[in-house]
């Protein structure tokens, strides 16, 4: 009996008239857990019912209590009919299962009917008593954290980061069960709801399990996904990184709250290590480029370490099978080198390392300073399948297998690239009928596990820039072998670094890198595309739909990479693409933050060019768009604020470059020597890019090019966390989402033509956004997350979810790069340990298809990295050691002087320090400006599942909608208030499936979201005696605050 | 290409307060886009009218959702679906309890029913503000009426609690509860010239000394009707008109006192004894609700009207009824002095207050 829930029902307000007649309700509570239940007394005649029940006690197993949510249904009472339902709570008691998150939920909850939406409220207390439970073959994972934000969180110190963990489990969706032919719509969306809180409870035991087995106490950027398959099924699965975390206010190592195998910790690492020598047997020197062989015939053959040998005797099946087939079999840890001398060294410090199982995968998206070495490019893999029945839930190897066979294919990619690991990874699904688009993607790279164990990783950003490479070009620098690149790029030496090589372009899924080099701000870029499709069914769907693929994800790269370079940028980070799959077309759509790397060289021009000679009027015309677009570029680069400093004479000239240099450029040096070659290498840096305008699409494009408006002044927009060349936020933030809906015109369904609505579509929604949130001026829209999809035939669907931060104008603060220079030196030190790691990566050189081809019902679209190079770009990092000697500062620095630091402070102060009690601020970034996160209090998931036959009556779709967003919103709000805490970080919309039917005055829609709850203070609350500045501000910077007149 | 659905969701409720006020005037939404189009913001924000559209559209939604909280303002305070910031829900409030001068000054004193709600065609038509706002104004006024009519304890305090108006509104909601109550005339011809204030004046007078409350302030209705008793005594005034002696004796009193400080003393002079009566009358009729109603309409008749046409400055009128009220206290054959200080106090406020052009 290893647990104790219990739940005292206090008391009601705000309930709905039940009784028309008396105008009044005659209410009581049913508290379900399991299969208990327990009811209060019925407090008769009144909409504010004072309860004050017993402590209702449920004894479960702590499994369970992993499991079910706790239900409380609030009920009319009628003596001669049935008792009406008023609506249910359910409760995630998940967070009260750490020792150290929260330890009670106490608070006022929305009641919600999923007929009605909220109905009043209810408060509750929830208590949870853990017995320790000494069992081995437990199948709990109690007191393992979850965290969706993908850093290490801002309170925790990572001790070792274990690797990619992933699970899945599928059932029945029970609105496509027979009963809910018979059963109404409320119970049906009931019990989709209790199923899909059961199934993510259950999938986060698992997970917790695979974790507690890594030896780790933690995930972080935990990923939680619905598939609802209709007919064939629901499928919930998760990724997450299993870490271990250290409290960073407690030195002594978290040990998970129940039963954790510490004793074991310190052994598991070494016993499968039989070459703890692992360390001496590479030279610290550089390696050159021998160090990666991406291809398995060059594999160059160096005395690998026993982890390298470990992992490709993996026997293969492991991966197929997913969940099931590991747990079942063998630990097989596969460690990367962990050397004794290290540890020696470090002392007592003895399990810091860097495991990985068979995917080397991170959902993070930010590291650990030095953590990240060097980074490729972005891998993305898609496969399009047929959906069937699952026909059994305990076994869900198809699902498995499926996504296995993907990440496979992205494995073999990073290495491909010269990368042994994949960072931001993540996976999503789109689905048309029995159609599904599996698809994930990541950004290739080289880690340094050993700058991990060296101890110097601190999750508190302030902490974290103390630690940092050189001049924050290490991870442009390209990691393969420039003789053998896996596509054709430009590369040249490092703009900042002048020794290593760096390409042309970047683009990556991660955040920027905390210590990048950056010239100007960045700003969101967009792709935009639309491909028609016949209707087809099966097989012949599945088909199309691969045919298209390429195309799209080839358009859609050019697009981009003519947008940035429009910007007058080189580097991309948080890429998100997606494809959307409807009935009659395909829907592509990728968003990322482009920036201009001081270490990259200058983009290259656009250059048009029109195949028609001879026509006066025709090359007048193409004259006319270039020097438009050569006008946009230089608008472009005054907005964004990027001049670089002026590196050699030629560089700022015309945009345009003369094609016939580039050739030079790609035989350059093979071997990266110290010696710098400067003046050589800046000819082949300004590739330009030819766009021929000969035929109308590729008008359209120009045009689309064109017309991408940039935001208004005081704006600034991106879809990473921090916007790079922005630092000095003030406090206030706006969280929203913005839904809409177009419906098309079946007239002319052009390519063309859906092309032009889309793209209006998404711009009109942006322009929207800023008119909106005009008032907050300057502000910066970070995080921006546009998620596309197609209810039905002639329906687009976007939704934006993103947060408004304000900042402060007047103080370009580079406190950042003051602490970067400062460390300099040290990290420099440390570097000669560097490249062991990576070194073991080239040899575990798997065969990149291990399964067979697709079967009949499943159409494999195959990587698009393998055929279409252009397409990743990718950034190698070398495994030379960077030596002291070639480290060269470019970074100037821009002290902030302490008049500016301390306006800082002010501005910073909470502009509602005097709210009411009960704010809930929220926000997809993993930190709030102008405070700091003191706690963790466990994770929010929830679904909602909203229907009305009163479509109309609720203000239509529109109405409709809004209102049940704001539900939402405010049922996270309620759940985060009630675990003590002021803030959801990491927050995130992850569907949002919306169904109406009109005619019939119905709607349905489904809402899943999630975040970490946290408890937060403001920086000026930290200060001890913060005197009248932060008040006074505080006073003028509460809007409206004399309205009482 | 159409928009089937547009919605935008923050997590603290975005309040354009310009987009506030066009709701409350009553505006539709696309007479809210064009007034916002003659603004001119699209030119200070670059924005596109399909902008201004999608977002005046917005902010009708959120405010059409907050109504239903914004008819009982506590409810608004402690409801979790809108974070909107303590500051914004006062705004709220009291822009929504706000009324119209115009709206206000056809309505007051009237009953607040069905049949008054009926008029409000012809109001809107009459006052030129839209339909939809005099009816958002007169069910407020409706709505503080039923909840504080019957309760106990001071009526701007009742409704300050129950519906967080500033002070100021609550004493103009007081007013209006207190007119609708007594259903005092104030839509006479010859009472047009007076302003929602000067009978709000008169109305915080009254309740703070001819009420119920201004002598127990423990029972039901104390602040809403008035003080039963005190209106029969007030028979006992005509004394002071009806005995010959005590009416010349009064009037020497004030004609000594005044000689010589007044502008228009000879009008004075002449006229006193029509005065008096007029104002005494008033008071002795007053035990007749329809006497009552017509409160207002007497007094200008009697007093202002009178002085006025004399041309009376109005520092005059104060120096004579300072005299006329204290002159009572000197006539020994008076015995109630007490009686007469509680009439004669309000009323010299009110007719100070009533008497302008």
């Amino acid at each position: 009996m290893p647990g104790k829930l219990k739940v005292k029902i206090v008391a009601g307000r705000h309930l709905p008239v039940m009784d028309r007649a008396s105008d009044l309700t005659d209410a009581f509570v049913e508290v379900k857990f399991g299969n208990t239940t327990f009811k209060t007394d019925v407090y008769l005649k009144s909409l504010n019912p004072q309860w004050n029940s017993e402590w209702f006690k449920f004894e479960v197993d702590d499994e369970d209590l992993q499991d079910e949510p706790l239900q409380i249904t609030v009920l009319d009472h009628d003596t001669y009919s049935a008792n009406d339902a008023i609506g249910k709570v359910y409760i995630d008691i998940d967070p009260l299962l750490y020792s150290e998150a929260a330890t009670v939920i106490s608070g006022w909850f929305p009641i919600y009917d999923t007929i009605h939406g909220i109905r009043g409220e209810i408060n509750v207390v929830v208590k949870v008593d853990l017995f320790n439970d000494l069992n081995r073959f437990r199948q709990s994972s109690c007191g393992v954290k979850f965290f969706c934000t993908t850093s290490i969180p801002k309170c925790y110190r990572a001790v070792i980061i274990h690797g990619f963990v992933e699970e899945l489990v599928v059932n029945e969706d029970p609105e496509y069960q027979w009963i809910d032919r018979i059963r109404t719509p409320r119970a049906s969306n009931e019990a989709r709801q209790r199923l899909i809180s059961l199934m993510s409870g259950e999938l986060q035991r698992k997970i917790g399990l695979k974790v507690l087995e890594m030896r780790g106490n933690a995930v972080v950027g935990y990923l939680q996904c619905f598939d609802l398959e209709g007919e064939s099924g629901l499928v919930v699965r998760a990724i997450g990184t299993a870490c271990t975390l250290d409290k960073l206010s407690s030195p002594a190592a978290f040990l998970p709250a129940c039963n954790s195998p510490s004793k074991d910790m310190k052994e598991i690492p070494f016993n499968e290590d039989p070459n703890p020598n692992t360390h001496s047997s590479g030279p610290s020197t550089p390696l050159k480029n021998q160090t990666y062989s991406f291809s398995p015939s060059k594999s160059y053959s160096r005395q690998s370490s026993s982890s390298d040998t470990d992992l490709s005797l993996t026997p293969k099946t492991g991966m197929g099978s997913g969940s099931a087939g590991k747990e079942g079999g063998p630990f097989k840890a596969l460690l990367r080198q962990q050397t004794q001398s290290a540890l020696e060294q470090r002392g007592g410090s003895p399990h810091r390392f860097c495991r990985r199982r068979e995917f080397p995968f991170f959902t993070l998206t930010a590291f650990p300073p030095g953590f990240l070495v060097h980074v490729g490019g972005v891998v993305s893999a898609r496969s399009v399948k047929l959906l069937d029945r699952i026909h059994n839930p305990d076994e869900p190897e198809t699902r498995d297998a499926w996504w296995a066979e993907i990440r496979q294919e992205i494995k073999s990619h990073a290495k491909a690239l010269g990368c042994h690991a994949v960072v931001g990874y993540s996976e999503s699904t789109s689905i048309c009928e029995e159609v599904c688009i599996l698809s994930a993607s990541g950004t290739a790279a080289v880690l340094n596990p050993r700058f991990l164990q060296d101890g110097t990783v601190e999750s508190c950003l302030e902490q974290r820039l103390e630690e940092n490479l050189p001049a924050g070009c290490g991870f442009c620098h390209i990691p393969y072998d420039e003789l053998n690149m896996p596509f054709p790029a430009h590369l040249t030496y490092c703009y900042n670094c002048r020794k290593q090589k760096v390409p042309d372009v970047l683009f990556t899924t991660i955040d920027l890198p905390i210590d990048a080099t950056v010239i100007g701000k960045g700003c969101l870029i967009q792709a935009r595309l639309c491909r028609l499709k016949k209707k087809a069914q099966a097989e012949a769907n599945a088909t199309a739909i691969s045919n298209l693929l390429p195309f799209m994800e080839y358009e859609v790269h050019t697009q981009l990479m003519n947008k940035l370079k429009l910007k007058g940028m080189n580097a991309l980070f948080g890429l998100r693409i997606q494809i959307t799959v409807g009935e009659n077309m395909l829907m592509g759509l990728a968003s990322a933050t482009g920036v201009y790397l001081a270490a990259l060289p200058l983009p290259g021009g656009i250059q048009i060019a029109g195949k028609t000679p001879n026509d006066g009027s025709y090359e007048q015309h193409v004259s006319h768009m270039q020097k438009k677009i050569n006008d946009t570029i230089a608008k472009n680069k005054e907005l964004y604020e990027i001049n670089p400093p002026e590196i050699s004479e030629e560089i700022i000239g015309s945009p345009i470059p003369e094609p016939r240099q580039r050739s030079r450029l790609l035989r350059s040096q093979s071997e990266s020597s110290d010696e710098v070659t400067e003046l050589d290498l800046s000819h082949g840096k300004k590739d330009a890019f030819v766009l021929e305008i000969d035929d109308t699409d590729a008008m359209e494009d120009v045009h689309s090019l064109l017309t991408d408006v940039p935001p208004p002044s005081g704006f600034y927009s991106c879809n990473t966390e921090i916007m790079p060349g922005i630092n000095n936020w003030t406090s206030e933030i706006q969280m929203f989402t913005s839904v809409r809906v177009i419906r098309l015109s079946s007239l002319n369904l052009t390519n063309q033509a859906l092309n032009k609505n889309f793209n209006d579509l998404c711009e009109n929604l942006l322009k929207s956004l800023y008119f909106k949130l005009r008032s907050m001026i300057p502000c910066c829209l970070c995080h921006v997350n546009f998620t596309v999809s197609l209810p039905e035939d002639e329906l687009i669907q976007v939704t934006v979810t993103a947060v408004a931060i304000t900042f402060d104008k007047n103080q370009a603060l580079q406190t950042t790069k003051t602490q970067v220079e400062k460390s300099l030196q040290r990290a420099s030190t440390d570097n000669e340990e560097l490249l062991q790691f990576p070194l073991e990566l080239c040899s575990d050189s798997l065969p990149s298809h291990p399964f067979p081809p697709a079967k009949a019902t499943s159409v494999d679209y195959s990587s698009f990295a393998d055929r279409c190079s252009s397409w990743i770009e990718l950034i190698k990092l070398k495994a030379q050691t960077i030596r002291r000697g070639s480290i060269k500062t470019t970074v100037t620095v821009e002290k902030a002087s302490p008049m500016n630091e301390g306006n800082f402070r002010n501005r910073s102060a909470p502009p509602c320090a005097n709210s009411t009690v009960g704010v809930v601020k929220m926000t997809p970034l993993s930190f709030i400006p102008g405070a700091k996160i003191t706690k963790y209090l466990g994770i929010i998931n929830m679904f909602f599942i909203r229907e009305t036959t009163s479509l109309r009556e609720e203000g239509g779709v529109s109405g409709f909608l809004h209102a049940f967003v704001a539900e939402v919103f405010a049922m996270v709000r309620a759940h985060v208030a009630a675990l003590g805490g002021n803030a959801v970080v990491s927050y995130i919309m992850k569907q949002c499936v919306f169904m109406e039917n009109p005619n019939k005055n119905q709607a349905q829609c489904l809402i899943n979201v999630s975040g970490d709850a946290v408890v937060f203070v403001h920086e000026s609350e930290l200060e001890v005696v913060s005197s009248q500045p932060p008040t006074a501000n505080c006073q003028s910077s509460c809007p409206g605050g004399d309205v009482t007149t | 290409m159409t928009n089937e659905l547009d919605i935008f969701v923050g997590n603290t409720t975005l309040i354009d307060e310009d987009v506030y006020r066009l709701w409350l005037d009553g505006y539709s939404v696309n007479d809210a886009v064009a007034l916002r189009v003659r603004s001119g913001i699209l030119e200070q924000t670059g924005a596109t009218a399909a902008v201004l559209q999608s977002d005046t559209m917005d902010h009708y939604r959120t405010f059409h959702m907050l109504e239903r909280l914004l008819h009982a303002p506590p409810k608004l305070l402690h409801q979790l679906i809108f974070q909107i910031p303590p500051s914004r829900q006062a705004l709220l409030i009291e822009r929504y309890y706000a009324f119209d001068e115009a709206f206000v000054r056809e309505v007051l004193g009237k009953k607040l029913s069905k049949g008054t709600k009926k008029d409000l065609d012809d109001i809107s038509t009459k006052t030129g503000i839209t339909l939809k706002s005099c009816r958002r104004q007169f069910d407020n006024f409706k709505r503080v009426f039923k909840v504080v009519e019957e309760m106990r304890g001071s009526l701007v305090d009742n409704i300050q609690q129950h519906f967080l108006l500033s002070d100021r509104l609550a004493r103009d909601y007081a007013a209006i509860v207190f007119f609708a109550n007594n259903r005092f005339e104030t839509g006479k011809k010859k009472l047009q010239y007076l302003s929602f204030g000067d009978f709000a004046f008169c109305a915080e007078l009254m309740i703070q000394n001819w009420t119920l409350g201004a002598v127990d302030s423990q029972v039901d209705d104390m602040d809403v009707d008035l003080d039963k008793e005190f209106l029969q005594d007030l028979k006992e005034l005509k004394v002071l008109v009806a005995d010959k002696d005590l009416l010349d004796l009064h009037k020497s009193l004030v004609c000594t006192a005044l000689r010589g400080k007044l502008g228009v003393f000879s009008e004075m002079e002449a006229n006193f004894k029509n005065l008096s009566r007029g104002l005494v009358n008033v008071a002795a009729k007053l035990t007749h609700n329809k006497d009552v109603r017509d409160l207002f309409v007497d007094l200008v008749e009697k007093f202002v009207e009178p002085c006025r046409s004399d041309h009376w400055p109005l520092n005059d009128v104060r120096l004579f009824l300072n005299q006329y009220s204290a002159s009572v206290h000197s006539l020994d054959g008076f015995r109630h002095q007490a009686l007469w200080d509680r009439y004669m106090g309000t009323l010299r406020g009110c007719l100070l207050r009533l008497y302008h052009d």
